[in-house]
């Protein structure tokens, strides 16, 4: 494709060759980065199996690391925590989202671009101004509670829960809206033409069409739900522990070979999740 | 007939508000959930932030609610803040640029593969944008360590050992590899649509492969370059994870001042480290604008 034909251009063939050297060297770059980028991955993948019990160094195989993990109630129990709060949240997360994707597409109205710009926001604010505004936020309102009624609320998995649901609507009304904008609305007006009603119509037309991408959606706000630490770390309670600010707690104190194999516990997961959703969009 | 027009024309307006009102109805209906739920847990929280920031800070932690300006004044006057600030900008802007002129030769590359090669390459690029950032950060630890494989690959070369981290570069490091991908996958985008054959016009017309890049490559992908750089430098900026991770407790970036004034020390201080925020948001704010007010200049 890059080759254009000699003959007819004798004049190009200079250029051709010094192009093609460019592209050589793009390819060394594109190694090299690539080196770069798994490179790390690897060796955490690989200490993960290693008999030394600093976990830095290779001194022979062994599954005993991942056996002790799963001996640890407290990893156990806070990677069920951690899925806990990723499952709640990508449900509502996802159905909030879809609905207001379907508001902001199809419908035109006043304050539209307020909210539009309110939607973008918690994609591009840093994530440590959200998480500690939600910290004094819960403590706020909490201590407001606690003056008025005497009730005395915790922060915990509940408030963690919510804080995701914050976080992750922004990123699913991005992708259902994407997938609402390559949609044919000749399709629901066809379906009431022949009767349907507007759930009907909803729920055998325009569902099925746009699931792709609220599928898409709720995998990404599940694993960014997953993956989190900051917005997590900030609205957590104590006695509340999850998988990832477990994780940073114990790496902060030492690298461990256990440290390596829950590690690559969540990149497995994480993997098999972009799969998941290449899937999904290759589907569409 | 005309009678029948007549009589029927206000029966189908009245049906026609009607619709139009359950039409409101369900626009309602759709956006309330989304609209509750980021004024409640997203806006009020903001606002509860400018308000902590100007609170006083009592001696245990707790919070008195008498209207000063202090904690802005600390932020401007003690250096402690003020080298906070200006590291963390500093490893931004470094980061940002070592990504573009990493990550831009990258993104061509790509683009210009055969499809299957691209498909491939590309979800190689997806696959770190998935990932925990914290299990990757901790990936560098282990490769740097004291013990580590670069350690041991300088003894093996009978050198002495090097404390690779904690230290400032380790930090860098770990920002370059954890926003690679976030500067690759916009630039491919605005690639994907560029027409090539510009190129070959502008060869044409005499221009070198230099020049052509510079005037008609560059500013054709500016979106991506100007998004890819907004989305490696905010969080860059504000992360304190990596520099806890691999700078040690030597070096106090934003981030890390941030989270030990909400989290931490002894007692915490809200105002302050709300003040902080506020600041901290000024100051990207201006920063973006500034950026995209040169970016687009060139554009002209």
């Amino acid at each position: 494709m890059l080759d254009t034909p000699t003959t007819r251009k004798p004049y190009v063939t200079g250029m051709d060759s010094r192009r093609s050297a460019g592209m050589l060297a793009l390819g060394a770059h594109t190694i090299l980065t690539m080196v770069f980028l798994y490179a790390p991955i690897v060796v955490l993948v690989a200490f993960s199996f290693t008999r030394d019990s600093f976990g830095v160094r290779w001194t022979g195989f062994t599954l005993d690391w991942y056996r002790r993990l799963l001996a640890d109630q407290r990893l156990l129990g806070a990677a069920l925590n951690t899925l806990y709060v990723a499952l709640t949240s990508t449900i509502v997360s996802t159905i909030i989202g879809t609905m207001t994707a379907l508001a902001m597409e199809r419908y035109h109205f006043r304050g539209r671009t307020g909210f539009d710009a309110l939607l973008y926001l918690p994609i591009v604010i840093p994530e440590i101004v959200m998480a500690l505004a939600l910290l004094a936020f819960f403590a706020f309102s909490f201590g407001i509670l606690e003056l008025l009624s005497g009730l005395r609320l915790q922060m915990g998995l509940g408030t963690v829960t919510i804080a995701h649901i914050a976080f992750t609507i922004s990123f699913v009304v991005v992708v259902v809206r994407a997938s609402l904008k390559g949609f044919d609305m000749r399709l629901e007006e066809a379906a009431q033409d022949l009767g349907a009603n507007e759930w009907q119509t909803f729920r055998h037309i325009t569902l099925p069409l746009i699931l792709p991408g609220i599928i898409g959606g709720a995998l990404l706000a599940f694993t960014l739900s997953l993956d989190d630490f900051i917005i997590t770390f900030f609205t957590t309670g104590p006695g509340t522990s999850l998988l990832p600010v477990e994780v940073y707690g114990q790496v902060k104190r030492a690298i461990t070979p256990k440290i390596n194999a829950i590690s690559t516990l969540m990149l497995l997961v994480s993997i098999t999740l972009v799969f998941l959703s290449q899937f999904i969009q290759r589907r569409r | 007939m005309a009678l029948e027009t007549l009589t029927s024309e206000p029966r189908e307006s009245r049906v026609a508000a009607l619709l139009r009102r359950s039409e409101r109805f369900r626009l309602g209906l759709l956006l309330f959930p989304g609209l509750f739920w980021l004024l409640l847990f997203f806006a009020l929280p903001l606002v509860v932030v400018v308000l902590y920031s100007f609170a006083t800070p009592g001696p245990t932690g707790r919070v008195e609610w008498h209207f000063t300006l202090a904690n802005y004044g600390t932020l401007f006057t003690e250096s402690l803040y003020v080298n906070a600030y200006l590291r963390s900008i500093w490893a931004g802007v470094l980061t940002t640029l070592i990504c573009l002129l990493a990550g831009y030769p990258l993104a061509l590359y790509i683009v210009r593969r055969p499809p299957r090669w691209r498909t491939v390459l590309l979800f190689l690029i997806l696959i770190p944008f998935w990932t925990n950032f914290l299990v990757r950060t901790y990936a560098w630890m282990i490769i740097l360590s004291n013990n580590g494989i670069i350690n041991s690959i300088i003894q093996a070369l009978g050198l002495p050992r090097v404390a690779l981290y904690p230290s400032e570069g380790a930090v860098l490091i770990g920002l370059i590899y954890g926003n690679l991908p976030f500067m690759v996958l916009p630039i491919f985008a605005s690639l994907d649509r560029f027409d090539f054959t510009l190129l070959e016009a502008a060869a044409d017309l005499g221009a070198d492969q230099t020049r052509a890049f510079l005037r008609v490559m560059l500013p054709l992908t500016m979106p991506g370059i100007a998004a890819g750089s907004v989305l490696v430098f905010i969080p860059t900026v504000g992360q304190f994870v990596v520099s806890d991770l691999l700078g040690g407790a030597k070096v106090d970036y934003l981030g890390n001042l941030l989270q030990r004034l909400f989290t931490r020390s002894n007692p915490p201080n809200w105002p302050l480290g709300s003040a902080m925020a506020i600041v901290f948001m000024a100051v990207l704010t201006v920063a973006i604008l500034l950026y995209f007010r040169i970016t687009t200049e060139q554009d002209r």
